[in-house]
């Protein structure tokens, strides 16, 4: 350590040193996080931040905390539908064609009492309405007025078997266009969601008929956590004790390409 | 710990290594430079997802306060970024521009700058949520060590005297006359205080309000910042904010002696020039 490196007279080779070896560590780095990026280990190691974030969210989250309600005023008229919006699966169609009069809703894996539900027997069921924030995971937020049955209510009449540890929602639309079932759009929820007061299988939306582009007839509300565990166009509920063996495993279609399970942040 | 260097030489310019940043200081600022910049690549990521911001709670589809997106013209596409309902041609930089192979490709950020550099909102996230809590657990160890070993007093706090003295300080910095010595002069200080005690904290609070989980168990988060979109606007006004301050420090690390600089902030040791030239006539230097 001697004094002759203090910078006194900064020359212009210097300086035109630090920039072409400013630009190759940036295009170096550039390039190294790309690989990084598809490391799978270092992409274990990224992931397992998801599960601390979980651990202190669900430490500070009481299991009964509300999502803010919103105030009539504030409902967005601009809505925004994404993701699926106009599902083309043949099943699907032929269910829209006369109104959802067959679509049956079906309750069952690990419960005592397996169900099947039509609309008129959901909408007979007691009914939570709430003004709630969707929050996009691409940064967008909307505000509407779902209205439907609690998912904990649904649960109750089935009785859920006590190694019963995530509800899992199976969907109509092929959001994957694989035209198989395992491209279908699924996604699955811990307990703790699935009987918050909030959490209901709404089948209107600001005080009309679910419309298809939001979910018709039935799609789930988890006002704590962002969109795309909110599963649209449900056509089955399984209570389950572990998603692993679920298509790819990660419990749901975006966290198999690659999104977090948990889904708060 | 200071450790005298040449000063018995006679009338060669007297300097002194005095200790300047402690281990703390410097580990913790460069864990800090590395989680900076994983955060703000991986972030410019993930606002490609929906390149606009709004006021309020939801979003105005219509009327965003800024909005980054692309217009057809006669001779093909062009990048538009739009600010309070002013379009500004932004083609290659922002909205969208030329990728490798010369096709117009949409973005909010060009991809070449993004963390990962494709688009990829999902690892944008990772990245983002693991250098977020790198962030935080880094901040908080700078803030324990710079409350009790009384380096925030002692460093960073500025006296009446020189509050007193901000506007010759301006002038001097303004003519490019910087008085870089022992320790930080005020701008320096006030420039860290709100970066340290504003800024990175802003960013954290507004980052946690875009968190339906943390809005359910801190309500008053959404009524601190105005609701969840304007907390998604106010963190991209701070990070812009901290940008321009890392340029402007980065700006002022080169040209303030770059090696003694990047030494003190390495090794901790800083050379001076003595406070007491050994010959009357060196003091008119």
């Amino acid at each position: 350590m001697s004094d002759k490196e203090d910078n006194e007279k900064p020359g212009l080779n210097r300086r035109g040193f630090l920039a072409r070896g400013g630009a190759l560590a940036g295009t170096l780095f550039l390039g190294g996080c790309d690989a990084l990026s598809q490391n799978s280990t270092v992409q274990n190691i990224l992931k397992s931040a998801d599960g601390l974030t979980e651990a202190v969210q669900r430490a500070l989250l009481s299991p009964d905390a509300l999502a803010r309600e919103y105030s009539p005023d504030e409902i967005s008229n601009d809505f925004k539908a994404n993701g699926s919006t106009d599902p083309q699966t043949p099943d699907y169609l032929k269910l829209a064609e006369n109104g959802f009069k067959d679509w049956r809703l079906k309750v069952g894996g690990l419960v005592e009492t397996p169900l099947t539900l039509s609309l008129d027997e959901l909408r007979g069921m007691p009914a939570r309405s709430q003004i709630t924030r969707h929050d996009c995971v691409e940064g967008w937020s909307s505000i509407g007025k779902w209205t439907g049955v609690q998912l904990s209510h649904v649960l109750d009449r089935a009785k859920l078997k006590p190694n019963a540890k995530y509800i899992v929602f199976y969907c109509y639309d092929d959001l994957g266009r694989g035209g198989t079932e395992a491209s279908r759009y699924y996604e699955s929820i811990a307990l703790v969601d699935a009987y918050h007061p909030q959490t209901i299988l709404a089948y209107e939306m600001n005080d009309e008929t679910l419309p298809i582009p939001h979910g018709a007839p039935l799609r789930v509300r988890v006002e704590r956590q962002l969109g795309y565990k909110m599963a649209k166009y449900i056509r089955a509920i399984e209570a389950v004790e572990s998603y692993d063996d679920i298509r790819g495993g990660e419990g749901g279609f975006w966290e198999d390409r690659g999104y977090a399970w948990y889904a708060g942040i | 710990m200071t450790a005298a260097a040449g000063s018995e030489a006679g009338i060669a310019p007297r300097k002194e290594l005095v200790y300047r940043h402690s281990g703390w200081v410097r580990a913790t600022h460069w864990i800090n430079v590395l989680a900076l910049l994983v955060l703000l690549m991986s972030g410019m990521q993930i606002f490609n997802a929906h390149p606009a911001l709004y006021f309020g709670s939801a979003s105005d589809f219509d009327d965003p306060a800024v909005a980054m997106t692309y217009e057809r013209t006669g001779d093909g596409y062009r990048g538009v970024t739009e600010i309070f309902g002013t379009r500004f041609d932004t083609t290659g930089w922002l909205g969208g521009g030329a990728d490798a192979e010369g096709e117009f490709t949409r973005y909010g950020f060009p991809w070449s700058i993004t963390l990962p550099g494709y688009r990829s909102l999902a690892m944008g996230r990772h990245w983002h949520f693991f250098f977020a809590w790198v962030f935080v657990i880094n901040g908080l160890i700078y803030l324990a060590y710079a409350f009790a070993s009384g380096h925030f007093r002692r460093d960073l706090t500025p006296d009446g005297k020189e509050m007193k003295g901000i506007g010759h300080s301006i002038v001097e910095h303004a003519k490019f006359r910087f008085d870089h010595g022992r320790g930080y002069n005020v701008l320096q200080k006030l420039s860290y205080l709100v970066v340290i005690l504003v800024l990175l904290p802003l960013m954290l609070g507004t980052g946690l309000t875009m968190s339906p989980g943390m809005d359910a168990a801190f309500p008053w988060l959404l009524d601190i910042f105005g609701g969840r979109q304007s907390a998604r606007t106010i963190h991209f006004i701070s990070a812009a904010l901290i940008v321009l301050f890392v340029f402007v420090h980065v700006f002022m690390v080169l040209v303030s002696g770059v090696w003694n600089n990047l030494r003190s902030m390495i090794t901790g040791r800083y050379a001076v020039r003595t406070a007491e030239p050994a010959h009357p006539r060196e003091a008119a230097e």
